[in-house]
Order: structure tokens, then sequence, then C-alpha cells
């Protein structure tokens, strides 16, 4: 099926978000047309492919959209699972539940954690975010050695659907030590999660779409003023 | 034929709680039998506790010594695990529409819905208004159709769940009106659909039950409405 099969990407190149997507993409080896938006005047494209939430990423796929980054991925990993593409999901339905279970924790805890203490209104906010994305670390650091058995990846021997999901968040935590000099990831308390930032980090694919972490630091004093 | 399903399923659950009732829908439309096991969640067992050691919440799915948490990650296991008729679409792009509007449930729709019963003045104005808005698009995406998932629920009528058996009690208790037939005649029809399904009777919370169990909590809510919507 190889003719006719059109895949677009609508992102921002700051948006941990679409940065999991591209990194989807990007381990699947699949080949997309990249349409960066401009987030205060987003196209019709954008708002016509994604009317209920207005935000990217989008995948538009032989101009049918796909909103939301974790359906995003599933629904590449369904439709690229075949002829030799990387799979991201595992093929055990309880190894599939448990990369959903930790997927769901990292978007419902690590996130709101990460926000409370970058864009905390108030001190008190910034530092209970800090408490609380310590304890969602600690807790990953945890599911990472259960998944991995000791293999690299949450995915075992190759990256897999927590990798890429954890993944978006990699240029974010290293904006963050480089602004504050705080290491989510910090070695002496989570090895294993430091190491693997490091190792995903370095990967052929995942540096392919990485963001510039500089530039992040940019914006994200942009953003702070 | 896959080799886990001769094992004991056991679903750790407690009244009245749409969540556990999706994780029950599940086993039942797959024709897994199983054990139910209600928790007093104000004394939390250590069967829960164990098994869900994150979250320490119901439902939790026990499936010989598997563990398996979060509602909708139950749901798609149960799919996934056991022979039966598909919960989940068949074709990748229907899968993705279900699973997206599941997670517009999940994270855009309910907290406001659940707010709009339990809040007052000024603040239940805005979240009523915006549960109108999200109802709209629910209902928009029945479309003519019995259940989300055509002719027999699938994983997205039980991702709604909350707007079948709950919602009547709801308005019984707090006697605020959202999801009426003028303006969501869809929604209405789907729910009488749902909560009369004889394949799901047995899942349905017992209505007086249900009544007394939100008019006894009715204060604590409203408490807590409260306090979130000051943040």
């Amino acid at each position: 099926m190889a003719g006719g099969d059109e895949l677009k990407l609508l992102g921002f190149w700051g948006s941990p978000f679409v940065l999991r997507a591209r990194l989807a993409l990007s381990f699947k080896g699949l080949s997309y047309e990249y349409v960066e938006e401009d987030l205060k005047n987003k196209s019709e494209l954008l708002l016509q492919s994604n009317p209920v939430h207005k935000k990217v990423p989008v995948l538009i796929h032989n101009g049918k959209p796909v909103c939301e980054t974790q359906v995003i991925v599933q629904y590449l990993d369904e439709v690229y699972g075949a002829n030799g593409r990387p799979s991201l999901l595992p093929v055990d339905p309880y190894d599939r539940a448990m990369a959903r279970f930790w997927a769901a924790y990292i978007d419902d805890k690590l996130l709101s954690s990460l926000m409370m203490m970058s864009m905390g209104k108030t001190e008190e906010e910034k530092a209970e975010g800090r408490k609380q994305s310590s304890g969602a670390v600690e807790t990953l650091e945890g599911a990472l050695k259960e998944c991995s058995k000791g293999k690299p990846f949450f995915g075992g021997d190759s990256v897999g659907y927590v990798d890429v999901v954890l993944g978006g968040f990699v240029a974010w935590v290293r904006i963050i030590d480089r602004m504050t000099g705080l290491k989510i990831f910090d070695s002496s308390k989570t090895p294993i999660l430091a190491a693997w930032l490091e190792r995903f980090g370095s990967l052929d694919a995942a540096k392919a779409v990485m963001p510039d972490v500089q530039r992040l630091v940019e914006l994200s004093k942009m953003r702070q003023v | 034929m896959n080799m886990t399903t001769a094992e004991p399923v056991k679903l750790i659950g407690a009244f009245g709680s749409p969540f556990v009732h999706r994780a029950e829908v599940a086993l039942r439309l797959k024709g897994v039998p199983y054990e139910l096991i209600l928790e007093d969640m104000s004394s939390k067992s250590d069967l829960l506790l164990a098994n869900n050691p994150v979250h320490k919440k119901v439902p939790v799915l026990l499936h010989g010594d598997r563990a398996v948490c979060e509602s909708l990650v139950i749901v798609e296991y149960i799919d996934e695990a056991f022979d039966g008729p598909p919960l989940l679409p068949v074709d990748p792009y229907d899968r993705a529409m279900a699973r997206f509007w599941a997670h517009f449930i999940e994270n855009k729709f309910f907290q406001p819905f659940w707010l709009a019963y339990w809040s007052e003045g000024e603040a239940q104005k805005a979240v009523v208004k915006e549960t109108k808005e999200n109802l709209a698009l629910l209902e928009a995406q029945l479309n003519g159709k019995k259940f989300f998932g055509g002719d027999t629920p699938g994983y997205l009528d039980i991702a709604a769940c909350v707007l079948g058996p709950w919602i009547g009690v709801l308005e019984e208790v707090t006697g605020v009106t959202l999801v009426n037939g003028n303006e969501f005649p869809a929604l209405c029809q789907w729910a009488k659909e749902y909560s009369s399904s004889e394949a799901l009777e047995p899942c349905h919370p017992d209505r007086d039950r249900l009544v007394a169990y939100f008019t006894e909590n009715k204060e604590k809510y409203k408490m807590m409405a409260k306090t979130m919507l000051q943040q």
C-alpha cells in the first residue's frame, strides 16, 4: 500500500506533546509532512481538524484528523504495525495494560506536578509542585525497573510506548535542569531513570526530532515575563 | 485459545462507582465470569492496597496473579485478553475516534459535569454552561445511532456510562437537570437504551440505594465542589 498514503503532523516546536508524536513517527521510521503552527494565530486547518480542543499535535492521515497525543501514538502503532516496522506497544495484553497504565500516570501525575513546579503562581505552589514531581519520579523509577526487567527501556530491548510518552518530556526536563539546576531525574535518587534519560536522548531517532534546549530556555523565559 | 482465560477473574469495586461499573460492563459484554469484591472505601482492604499501591482506588481487575488498574485500561485489557465480541471497533480510525471521545469524557467532561450538580450560584452557572457545550458534542457523536458503538454498546458507551443510570439519580438528589430531552434528545434516548439493556442490567446500581448514597453524601460533595471551584 505504497502510493497515496499521506501523513501530516500539525505541531509547535516547543510542545512536549508534539514531541511525543514526532518521536513515535521517528521510531517507527515514518515519513510525514510537518506543519509548524503559530499558536497565537492558529491555521484554519488546525481549527477544522481539532475543533474540540484546537490544540496540537494533530495527525492528518489521508485527510482524516486524529487528535490527542496518546490516541495518535496508538493509531500509528495500529496502522503501521506490520512489514517490519517497530511496534511501540507490546504484544501481550497484560504488558499492554501496564504500558497504558504508566502512560496515563505520566500525564496524570508527572505532567501536572511539573507544570505546577514550573508555572505555579506562588512560591508555595512551586514548592508543592517540586514535592509532587519528586514523588512521581520516584514512582516512575520503580515502574521502569518493573517494565524493563533490567533492559534499557520501558519497552525492553527497544523503545516502546511508555518511552515515547515520557520521551516527550526529555527536552523539558533538560531545560528545568539548565534554568534551575534542579535535576528531575537525579542519578543519586533515581539512577535508572537518569540513565534512561541519557540513553534515550542519545538515540538517533530521538535526536532527529528533539528541540534545541537553548531555544526552549529562551521560550520558557519569554513565557514567564 | 488464550492460555490465561482459564484463570479466575475478580473485580475489586465499590457500590455506586461508574468507574467500577465500566469494568463490570466490559466483563459482561465479553462473557467473562467474575467475582465482585466490594470495598468499604473509608477502610480500604489490604487486597486493594497491595494491588493498587499507586492510586489506592477502585476498580482493580485481578486476573490470576495479574492486577490491572484504571477503568479504561481495564476495559481495553478485557477486550484484548479474552475472546468474545470486540468492545473497540475493528477499524484503526474508528478505534482512534472511540479513544478520543473516551479521553474527552475522562479529561474534559467529567469534572465540570460533576461540579454542575453540586455547586451553587455564579460558579454553578459557569460549569453548567461548559457541561452543556460538552453534552452537545457527545450528542452529535451519537448521530442517529442507538449506541456510540452502533447497534450494540461498545467501548465509548462504557466510557460514557455515567450518562446512563446516574443521571436520573443525580437529578433527583440535587434538583439540577442537565440532560434534558429538548436539548439532548439523542443522549436521553441513549440513556433509556443503556439503562434498560437486559445484558447490562446486573451491573446497574440499585436505584433506591444510589439515591440514598448520594443523599447521604450530599453535603460532603457540595463542600468538595465549593473548594474545587475556589481554586
